[in-house]
């Protein structure tokens, strides 16, 4: 369908994937789209590999299946290149963002010939700092919104308070820092 | 004023049951239904139903309970899938034939084995013969729509049958996608309050629920409760009616979709419909006279209404996402050609069954199904009857 943007999210199970791409849909939501946002589990169990998915469009997304040609790829662990194909049908003039403190070139290897833009952003450190524990996924949701622009960055960030502040309504303290985490982020992204 | 929301199918049922506030929900919790039952208890946890909720240790007891509540003359509800739903086989029957109209949401799921947590329809495609109404769902949407019109469906005193809103396991229960909610007072009113004309605290009018049949007896209670089904039939459109007066969106047995010149068509249920509009569309751009109809009522079945849509078609592809292991084609195959053989006109059938346990079905998938009927619309020959799609190398596909 013309005028949509396909995202494929790669993670790992509890590492908030499927949490990411249900914020990016929230997001989209806001700014008046039609959104898409769901998950493919593997066998039920932490530390295996999940795919998630979003469509964003302007008008209703009928189709159910999953995607085989996403315009951009999240990969939440960066271990995943080794074992899964996350590049696969991606589009050449997208992008593919990566969870790791490498440069973006150095991992180009790993990618199966991907001849498009690959980006990186150090999530761990950049969680570590302004959580203090090690959650990928709003650096991760940052860092494709900065690539992608599927919605206006901005406007991303003003959302994301409200979603956090629902989210997070029995521990409002956490807020903040996910705010400024992923302000942070979007700035960080290399490639 | 309708709300636009967006959220998961599972919290949009929950959404719906906390609107119609039952008085019983009865659970016990299975993937990927649990969802259900979670949002629910924090609805009655914030006061935002006063349900009995009641955790049980079982699906056979969850239904049961369900049973005992709405004897009692309560609205009661309960959610399950897969293996759930046959734990509850027994009481499934035992419910149906007492005429208790329970609705229960199913987040549709494949059997084991080998075990799998992904959607096909073999759980609730396992119970058509169980006596409930079967409703199915496209989306999120859909399965607020549904879950909305069951219970003036299941209540009302020509049907009084238990209903289940279908949805799919993960591509429906856990996709957020966008909604339009109805305001809580809309929803109430348009669903209404339950006073059933029999029940058991009704001192002035004992009965007993579920008592012996002898052979003088049964049979009479099964055709009653036979009748009972054909009657839902009219039953369904009316309520079908009045949710489109009040909240303007058309329900009916199935969704025609370009099916006015249609000479080949898919014939399918749940979110494959979505995926498969768009093959109909690429091959509508390419001059294809094709078109699909998403079958939303399959018990009962809209057998005749069916067979005069199809009537035109010279060749129907019939989906089926459970395999019934007949040898024979799967049951929305034999429901359709069954509807379909005492037409004077009729179209050529084939059955293919497909997405067993998750499998994807995509819009390629559906393009070639729609080029292979074009084939037997040509010839008239249609080659082997009944053949799977989407599987790895055991058999080839059929083109």
């Amino acid at each position: 369908m013309k005028n949509m943007i396909e995202i494929r999210w790669h993670g790992r199970g509890g590492q908030g994937a499927k949490s990411a791409s249900q914020l990016l849909a929230d997001s989209a939501f806001f700014a008046g789209k039609y959104v898409q946002s769901f998950p493919e589990y593997g066998p039920e169990r932490g530390g295996a590999p999940i795919t998630a998915y979003n469509r964003i469009s302007d008008t209703r997304c009928n189709v159910h299946s999953n995607i085989y040609y996403p315009d951009y790829v999240v990969v939440v662990d960066e271990t995943l290149l080794h074992t899964v194909d996350v590049a696969a049908g991606l589009k050449k003039e997208g992008a593919i963002v990566i969870n790791s403190d490498k440069d973006p070139e150095e991992l180009r290897p790993l990618l199966h010939g991907y001849q498009g833009r690959v980006c990186t952003i150090d999530a761990k450190a950049l969680s570590l700092k302004h959580l203090g524990r090690y959650f990928p996924n709003s650096p991760m949701l940052a860092a494709v919104v900065e690539v992608s622009h599927c919605v206006d960055p901005e406007q991303f960030l003003k959302d994301m308070e409200t979603s956090y502040r629902h989210k997070f309504a029995t521990k409002p303290q956490v807020v903040q820092g996910n705010l400024d985490c992923l302000a942070e982020s979007m700035k960080e992204v290399r490639g | 004023m309708s709300i636009k929301d967006r959220m998961s199918g599972n919290e949009a049922i929950a959404t719906a049951m906390r609107q119609i506030n039952p008085d019983v929900f009865a659970m016990f919790p299975i993937t990927p239904s649990t969802e259900i039952p979670q949002y629910f208890a924090q609805y009655v946890a914030d006061g935002q139903a006063d349900t009995e909720f009641i955790t049980v240790e079982s699906e056979h007891s969850s239904l049961s309970a369900c049973m005992g509540a709405e004897a009692a003359g309560c609205r009661a509800v309960t959610a399950t899938s897969s293996a759930g739903l046959s734990y509850m086989n027994e009481i499934l029957y035992v419910v149906a034939s007492a005429r208790l109209p329970v609705v229960m949401a199913v987040a549709t799921r494949a059997l084991t084995g080998p075990i799998n947590i992904n959607h096909d329809y073999s759980d609730s495609m396992a119970e058509r013969d169980s006596g409930f109404i079967q409703i199915y769902s496209e989306n999120n949407q859909e399965a607020y729509d549904n879950y909305l019109q069951a219970h003036r469906i299941g209540e009302h005193p020509d049907v009084r049958l238990p209903v289940m809103i279908c949805e799919e396991g993960f591509i429906t229960s856990h996709a957020l996608e966008n909604i339009l909610l109805e305001e809580d007072d809309a929803v109430k009113k348009f669903v209404g309050e339950y006073h059933p004309e029999n029940y058991l605290l009704n001192r002035e009018a004992p009965l007993a629920v579920g008592p012996y049949g002898v052979s003088s007896y049964y049979m009479e209670a099964r055709v009653a409760q036979a009748e009972a089904m054909k009657a839902a039939k009219r039953v369904i459109l009316e309520v079908a009616e009045d949710f489109e007066r009040t909240f303007g969106r058309h329900y009916s047995f199935f969704e025609e979709y370009r099916m006015g010149d249609a000479e080949i068509a898919l014939v399918l249920m749940g979110s494959s419909a979505g995926t498969a509009r768009e093959s109909v569309d690429e091959l509508r751009e390419q001059g294809v006279k094709c078109g699909l109809i998403k079958v939303r009522v399959f018990r009962p079945f809209p057998a005749e209404e069916l067979a005069a849509a199809l009537q035109n078609c010279k060749a129907v592809a019939v989906l089926d996402k459970s395999e019934g292991f007949s040898a024979n084609g799967g049951p929305l195959y034999a429901e359709t050609a069954a509807g379909c053989v005492n037409m004077d006109k009729r179209p050529k059938l084939v059955d293919i069954v497909y997405g067993l346990g998750g499998r994807d079905f995509t819009v390629e998938q559906g393009i070639r199904v729609l080029r292979r009927l074009e084939k037997i619309a040509a010839t008239g020959e249609t080659g082997p009857v009944y053949t799977h799609m989407g599987q790895r190398d055991l058999r080839e596909e059929v083109q």
